[in-house]
């Protein structure tokens, strides 16, 4: 316990050194990032050891907030959720070194890197922390340094735009949670987790009401559809880094929140496996397909997370269902699919984003359709994006397999077991799983595709730089902890044991009849994956050696047949993506505008589409447009003058008084 | 002793209705001055067993900061503001002294519903306490000048302050402090609103900033 708080004291103390150094970028650079590093491999020490079979660590003392109390500690469900935190935030802290020093010439440095050390320290408090007060205060800070990290450039009206949206929603999203809290605490007598889960029995329709109000506070976070609007916004307004840990850090605990929660509403009815079986379907399909129709890399990365918090959703589903029938081999394949992907979600999602920095850090766009060509100029770059790229796919080697193939795994064996409704609904997720595989291979040959190959769609003043060793050396440690778990995921699995079993405080076993069976597949997996490595590996030395003495010419990637071919006739990532779209019209609503082209000498012609996010266009625009005529009626108590507000204060004072004392 | 606090309190309390049924700023002012004068002797009349040195402070604070430095501040605003010393309330001076009067009434019987403490020195206290509070409401909504409206929130305070002596013994001094450095925050806020004003809009009348509104 006391490296964590040494953590959690070295990333504040180490943030407001970077505030107070302010304009001096440098020396704003140098506290923030060593901050950054030695606080989170402090805090990694705790959480390791727990993971690794010792006893869980824990802090309480007394607090003068009402309700409140200090009280920390790490079990393994916590332990697991630390490893994203302080893991990828570490690397990108060290990424951000490099990627914020053109920005440090305009502006101060000091408050970005301020804010991103709190943000880290804030999201460690919220999986330590076990009490709801405490929860809460930790809630708000991580989502307002997250706040303050997104209108980093808000000199630009988009993301001044996309600050608000953020902070509406994550606040209303807090609402619930808050209304949450209080009712448990109610019923608890306390606010102390321990409390709540000690709960002996709850009416039913409470337990129900409960359960939604954590799925849509915590879903709000989390990005679950159409809950999600936030999330298109907020990434690509970012700096590239702070994208990286919102999507592959901070959104994922809000499946944390809802596992906490879980583990104090007592066993569960089959309707909220089949309810987070549906969310994942909706998230993950409509996810990935709106992901296929943008143009700007960072929306899609973004989309793409939605899509990943699908699957997740799509594994607590099958837990819970398993469990909720009596099926634990199934619960545990679900749950061990959702936690290990969230763990393998925020290596390569964190790796794509910041890829994706690099390439604007290097471009100044994040247009697909403005780049192309990145791969002679970046080939670390391009190589590293490729590896996130499979791994989001699911392709073995890498880790994106493994937790995907548990899912699978526990999918078919709930759906060979049950024959009634539940057995539908998961034949149902597991095809909505191959869809969003599918199209998320789809999705990525296009990104990477319209990234990396080709030539280069715009002639550029400056030759393009690869990024330096502190871009790279971070996107390359992400790579090796993909393919690490895609080679040993037996490994990775035995680690997170204890973690899956504390969701409903099973023993941790292999003993389960059915259990070993299943696990044996892992190695499997894991031998394929080697097998696969050894052939590519092969493929590649042969390709060498049989170059080695023959000449090589060089000539344009898309020569077609033409005379003089330009990089205006390469396939745009619109027009790749275009018949994919075409299918999913009836949700995208993409709006294309075209001025055809006339005349037997066309002289100009021009086609733009844009896909408006449906949730926003369709739900939250006319929810609050009807919301705001709704208050318009009391438009007359607002006058604007001091007196009349004063005036309102008083009478409420008297009136409370006259009230309160019976007169 | 006890008549001392009792004819201090009751002092207080005609203030209000100097400050209600005055037109001259500067006599206003000057009221609550001595309405905070008054106030900072009373910490170290109530005291019970030995003077703490927290009180003693609290009462020099007190005495520096309403009885001089804020008179000071305001009196310097209303010369240089160049502005009429004469108020031009919402309601009349009559009618805001029967206000003044109903609020007491409303206040003395209100205060006789209230719990009383044991530690409770004098009867009045409660009731002086809420008549300021209620009538420095009053000052706040039926004034439009702002330098009238900082009159107003330094009675507010005076009365919170008053409140605060009921507890005397167990009022934690940081509460205070924080109380009275608000105070001084705002005040000189508001002395920067009120130069903003007159500088914008050549006069100092609240009334005026409903143009603001969007």
């Amino acid at each position: 316990m006391i490296a964590f708080f040494l953590a959690l004291g070295v990333l504040t103390v180490s943030g407001g050194m970077a505030v107070l150094a302010g304009r001096n970028s440098r020396l704003a650079t140098c506290w923030g990032v060593s901050g950054a590093l030695v606080g989170c491999l402090a805090g990694l020490a705790p959480a390791i050891q727990v993971l690794m079979g010792s006893a869980g660590f824990s802090f309480r003392s007394a607090w003068d907030v009402p309700y409140g109390e200090f009280y920390l500690a790490i079990d393994p469900l916590t332990a697991w959720f630390l490893l994203p935190v302080f893991g990828v935030s570490a690397l990108a802290a060290v990424y951000s070194s490099e990627y914020l020093r053109p920005f440090g010439e305009r502006q101060s440095l000091g408050p970005i890197f301020g804010w991103f050390n709190i943000l880290i320290a804030s999201m460690a408090l919220v999986v330590a922390a076990r009490n709801a007060v405490l929860f809460l205060v930790a809630w708000e800070v991580m989502s307002l340094a997250s706040f303050f990290l997104v209108t980093f450039e808000d000199e630009r009206e988009e993301v001044r735009e996309a600050g608000w949206t953020y902070l509406v929603a994550t606040h209303l999203g807090t609402a619930f949670l808050f209304v949450l809290f209080t009712l448990l605490g109610r019923q608890a007598g306390s606010m102390n987790f321990d409390q709540f889960s000690a709960i002996s029995s709850m009416p039913s329709v409470l337990t129900a009401v409960l359960f939604l109000l954590a799925l849509v506070g915590f879903g709000t976070k989390a990005g679950f559809m159409p809950l999600h609007v936030w999330l298109p916004e907020a990434h690509p307004a970012a700096p590239s880094h702070v994208s990286a840990v919102m999507s592959g850090v901070m959104i994922k605990l809000g499946i944390y929140g809802i596992l906490r929660t879980l583990t104090f509403l007592g066993p569960p009815p089959a309707w909220w496996g089949q309810t987070f079986l549906m969310i994942g379907m909706t998230s993950g399909v409509l996810g990935v397909v709106f992901a296929l129709s943008q143009h700007d890399l960072k929306r899609l990365l973004a989309y793409h997370s939605v899509e990943n918090i699908g699957i997740i959703a799509l594994g607590l589903g099958i837990g819970l269902l398993g469990h909720s029938k009596g099926q634990p081999v199934m619960s545990w394949l679900g749950f061990g699919g959702a936690l290990l992907h969230v763990l393998n979600h925020s290596l390569f999602k964190a790796l794509l984003f910041l890829g994706a920095g690099s390439v604007l850090h290097a471009t100044g766009t994040r247009e697909l359709d403005r780049l192309g060509g990145l791969l002679k100029t970046m080939p670390w770059t391009a190589f590293t994006f490729l590896v996130g790229a499979m791994a989001i796919c699911g392709l073995p080697p890498f880790n994106g397999f493994v937790s995907e193939w548990l899912i699978y795994v526990g999918g078919f064996r709930g759906f060979l077991e049950f024959t009634t409704r539940s057995g539908m609904w998961l034949g149902l997720g597991i095809a909505a799983l191959a869809l969003i595989g599918g199209l998320a291979a789809a999705c990525f040959a296009k990104a990477f595709g319209t990234v990396f190959l080709g030539s280069p769609r715009e002639s550029r003043a400056h030759p393009l730089h690869e990024a330096g060793p502190a871009m790279l050396i971070p996107m390359m440690v992400l790579v090796g902890s993909c393919l690490a778990i895609g080679l040993w995921p037996h490994r990775v699995v035995q680690f997170m044991m204890p973690a899956i079993s504390g969701i409903y405080n099973e023993t941790p076993s292999l003993n389960i009849e059915g259990m070993a069976s299943a696990l044996a597949g892992l190695m499997m997996v894991s031998a394929t994956a080697a097998l696969f490595l050894c052939i590519t590996l092969a493929l590649v030395v042969l390709r060498r050696l049989s170059l080695s003495n023959r000449p090589i010419s060089q000539t344009v990637t898309w020569d077609c047949g033409y005379t003089a071919p330009a990089a205006s006739m390469q396939y745009t990532a619109a027009s790749f993506a275009q018949p994919l779209v075409r299918l999913f019209q009836s949700v995208l609503r993409t709006q294309s505008h075209e001025q055809a082209p006339a005349g037997y000498f066309p002289a100009s012609a021009r086609l733009t589409s844009h896909t408006p996010d449906v949730a926003t266009a369709y739900l939250f625009l006319p929810l609050f447009a009807k919301v705001r005529r709704g208050l318009e009626g009391l438009r007359w108590l607002q006058q604007g003058r001091v007196q009349l507000y004063l005036l309102y204060i008083f009478i409420t004072l008297v009136v409370l008084l006259v009230w309160k004392l019976g007169v | 002793m006890a008549q001392g606090i009792d004819l201090i309190l009751v002092l207080a309390m005609l203030l209000n209705f100097l400050v209600l049924g005055s037109s001259r700023l500067r006599a206003c002012i000057r009221a609550v001055a001595f309405q905070g004068v008054l106030l900072s002797i009373l910490p170290l009349l109530l005291h019970q067993g030995d003077l703490a040195v927290h009180m003693v402070a609290l009462s020099a604070g007190m005495l520096a900061l309403k009885g001089v430095l804020f008179p000071w501040l305001l009196l310097r605003t209303l010369r240089d503001g160049s502005m009429r010393a004469e108020i031009e309330p919402l309601i009349g001076f009559t009618a805001s002294l029967l206000v003044g009067a109903v609020a007491t009434v409303v206040a003395f019987v209100l205060s006789s519903r209230l719990p009383s403490l044991p530690s409770m020195t004098s009867s009045l206290l409660v009731p002086a306490a809420m008549t300021t509070l209620l009538i420095s409401l009053v000052v706040l909504v039926s004034r439009t000048k702002a330098l009238t409206q900082v009159l107003g929130y330094l009675m507010l305070e005076n009365g919170i302050f008053l409140f605060g002596l009921t507890l005397v013994q167990s009022m934690p001094l940081l509460v205070e402090l924080g109380v009275l450095l608000d105070l001084f925050a705002g005040v000189f806020i508001m002395g920067i609103v009120i130069y903003h004003i007159s500088r914008e809009f050549d006069h100092i009348d609240t009334y005026h900033l409903t143009t603001l509104k969007g």
